[in-house]
């Protein structure tokens, strides 16, 4: 039986309005809720219920930022995952992460836990990068099922329905593996609130990527982040003298 | 997950139009149903729609019967009037001229909002002109830091709240009907809701109203001011009214702070005396980030799960209760909410529970709870009741409601506002009969009666309710509001049929 590595990041909230920051340098993230990007969430669900199959012996969350991070890993352990691995990063230094650096930590931690199976959810809602997954793989040079909308488990054959632009595609990778959630895998389940209670007595190991031999820096500069051009309203018209008479003024007849 | 919760509600509401459309041609017409004579008014004659035409413009004076039926139903398809006009103006002036004309007419109106009402007060019995404020939707001014919304009586709630949103203020009052009930309707009704437990009644936070009496004149109370011991407070006349003093044309409502941190708790709970603990509990340990406290019991989860297609966060279990908090500070709020729920799980005071950790769970708990009158009515005829109840007797009710229709009725379910005891009493059957009703009724107002509660705690008399009053009010009140109604409205052509009982 695998032990499977779920990768969990705490992004700004899908319900939250977005502002972007005056200066233009970022989004607003202070004092705004923030919770688990919800494709991780259905990549723990996807977790659990392997284990309630018996076909993972162990569930493993991993997030990796700074200190407000533990919240995202709680919630992972009130779900049902069994432990947890916070890498700290410095709130400092945290802008500089993205999935390279993630992948990079994943990939070390999957060898170091002796993982044998790896689930992230396709994409982070507030970078939309889609990439944390197939990097892992490739550092592994493990096989990866990306979007995946279905997951089986016999032995050591994995199988995994994808979603993609035509259709369904079905693939069969032999473990160990990547795999990346996508929508319509499952439904996540509510954190009840006995397993809230034992989540808070779960283990949580805490490491820095240092640890891990990962260095933190990056070739990328943020130059700008604006908001999209604001739409035009339309506009209602009583009948069609009207509607006439405002395409004339409009030029467009 | 959104998008397919967005595509679930719209097949729902789907279904909801096709059953409206199906509906309209099978509730019968109040006339018939109900022991109603129409009042000795007027009738429109084609001058009158002229006339009308001329006020608002030919384009807002609806006389198309096709166009009016979702105007002659209410929202729970229970009345439905025979209007053949409807008009629709857009500023106080021309409502001011629509009631001149009509009281030198003798024609009696039915004002409307977002007819969302649920005892068949927003529209008409006869041919009533409906008088529509769904193009007085205008926002006047947010003042950010007096807090205070001045704005025309057919703004929409929710998208009030939009814009308040964008001022760092919110709506004092919430119900389920937010996305289309008008504020005018609401402060017309004296809506109570769901934060009413933390933000109070709109007797205390609407601030003024302006009004158009059944003469014409426009009534001025549209102060800002928070404080104003100058005579007799008349916008108090004007709330709750349900229309028959005068016409809300424009309202300016105090708003509370957005706040910053919101969380919901929801839990399974075995008896009705725990649901009390719990409550107890949450007032003693969560007191002022407190913001909601709502029950509901297993055959409503079972009604709400099973028509909406809505899923249980947590174990089935006989009751549970929702419990909110609003405050300005994330980590103290959680901290205390992580305190309570420890408490009433180790004292083995709920059963299960879950805390919603972002905010797609929190709508889709709030949701079990909001649309429970919606799944009501999938699930066949409905009777509605909402009583003020003493707290710790509210559950009795549905239970003698169920020993007595046994074998009569489809279901009987209890949930509603527990933190200001009221409850709601919803009982359903495949299709409405007069031996049902008269099964129903009076027997649940008596029993609300002889227990000193209210047979209408937030959801106005209406056409429903009006021969009720005297269950709750005295002779001499019932007295003294006839000489009111009397006095702003001498012909009585403001919503008649409404409110007031016929005899007393």
């Amino acid at each position: 039986m695998a032990r499977v590595l779920v990768g969990v990041k705490r992004v700004v909230d899908y319900a939250v309005k977005i502002r972007v920051k005056p200066d233009k340098s970022g989004v607003v993230t202070d004092g705004v809720k923030h919770s688990m990007n919800p494709f991780d969430e259905i990549a723990v669900e996807e977790a659990i219920r392997l284990k309630e199959k018996k076909f993972a012996s162990e569930v493993v969350a991993v997030t990796c930022g700074p200190t407000q991070n533990q919240e995202t890993l709680r919630t992972a352990l009130a779900m049902g995952a069994d432990r947890g691995i916070h890498v700290e990063i410095p709130a400092a230094d945290y802008p500089k992460v993205g999935p390279l650096h993630v992948s990079k930590i994943l990939a070390k931690l999957a060898q170091k836990e002796e993982a044998g199976l790896i689930i992230v959810g396709k994409q982070a809602i507030d970078d939309d990068c889609n990439q944390t997954a197939q990097m892992t793989a490739s550092f592994l040079d493990w096989p990866q099922g990306t979007f995946a909308s279905e997951l089986k488990l016999e032995g050591d054959k994995l199988t995994v329905v994808r979603e993609i632009d035509g259709g369904l595609e079905t693939i069969e990778l032999k473990m160990p593996a990547v795999v990346s959630a996508d929508l319509r895998l499952n439904e996540p389940r509510y954190a009840t609130l006995p397993n809230i209670m034992k989540a808070k007595k779960k283990k949580v190991d805490k490491l820095s990527p240092s640890d891990l031999g990962v260095e933190i820096a990056t070739n990328i500069e943020v130059l700008e982040v604006s908001d999209p051009p604001v739409r035009d309203a339309g506009m209602k018209v009583e009948n069609t003298e009207e509607l006439i008479s405002k395409l004339k003024e409009a030029g467009l007849v | 997950m959104r998008l397919l919760q967005a595509l679930s509600k719209f097949a729902a509401s789907k279904s909801l139009i096709r059953n409206v459309r199906a509906a309209f041609s099978q509730t019968p017409l109040t006339s018939d149903t109900y022991k109603v004579e129409r009042g000795n008014y007027g009738e429109i004659a084609s001058e009158d729609i002229s006339i009308f035409k001329d006020i608002v413009g030919c384009s807002h004076v609806v006389t198309d019967p096709s166009d009016l039926e979702g105007n002659n139903i209410d929202w729970l398809k229970t009345v439905r009037g025979q209007s053949k006009l409807m008009v629709k103006p857009k500023s106080t002036k021309e409502v001011s001229e629509i009631l001149k004309h009509c009281n030198e007419r003798n024609l009696a109106v039915c004002p409307q909002g977002g007819n969302t009402g649920l005892v068949g007060g927003s529209v008409p019995v006869f041919d009533e002109v409906i008088l529509s404020t769904q193009r007085m939707n205008k926002i006047i001014s947010i003042d950010p830091i007096s807090g205070v919304l001045v704005c025309q009586a057919g703004c929409i709630l929710e998208t009030a709240n939009k814009d308040l949103a964008g001022h760092g203020l919110i709506a004092p009052l919430d119900l389920g009907a937010k996305g289309s009930c008008h504020l005018g309707g609401n402060i017309s009704t004296n809506a109570g809701g769901l934060r009413l437990l933390r933000y109070g009644s709109l007797r205390g936070t609407v601030l003024g109203v302006e009004a158009v009496l059944s003469d014409g004149a426009v009534l001025d109370c549209l102060s800002t001011l928070r404080k104003d011991n100058t005579g007799y407070d008349l916008k108090q006349l004007m709330i709750g009214s349900e229309g028959t003093l005068g016409v809300v044309t424009a309202l300016s409502i105090l708003c509370p702070q957005k706040p910053a941190s919101v969380n919901v708790a929801f839990l399974g709970v075995e008896s009705f005396e725990k649901v009390l603990k719990i409550q107890q509990c949450a007032r003693k340990d969560l007191g002022e980030i407190l913001s909601a406290v709502e029950f509901m019991d297993s055959e409503c989860m079972r009604n709400v799960t099973h028509h909406l297609n809505m899923t249980n966060p947590i174990a089935d279990c006989p009751f549970y209760i929702l419990i909110e908090t609003s405050g300005s500070n994330a980590s103290h709020d959680e901290e205390k909410l992580g305190r309570f729920l420890e408490e009433v799980m180790d004292a083995g005071i709920a059963d299960d529970g879950t805390l919603a950790t972002d905010y797609t769970k929190m709508e889709a708990i709030w949701g079990l709870r909001e649309r429970m009158a919606e799944a009501m009515l999938h699930d066949g005829y409905n009777f509605k009741y909402d009583f003020s109840l003493p707290t710790d007797k509210m559950y009795d009710l549905v239970r003698a409601s169920r020993e007595h229709l046994k074998g009569i009725c489809k279901s009987v379910v209890g949930y509603g506002h527990l933190g200001d005891g009221n409850l709601h009493l919803n009982i359903t059957c495949e299709k409405y009969s007069r031996d049902i009703h008269s099964a129903v009724e009076p027997f649940v107002y008596e029993w609300t009666s002889r227990h000193k509660g209210s047979v209408s705690a937030e959801h106005g008399l209406g056409f429903k309710k009006r021969q009720y009053m005297a269950y709750t009010k005295s002779k001499e009140e019932i007295m003294m509001m006839k000489k009111i109604k009397q006095l702003f409205d001498p012909k009585g052509i403001l919503n008649p049929y409404k409110m007031l009982p016929d005899n007393f």
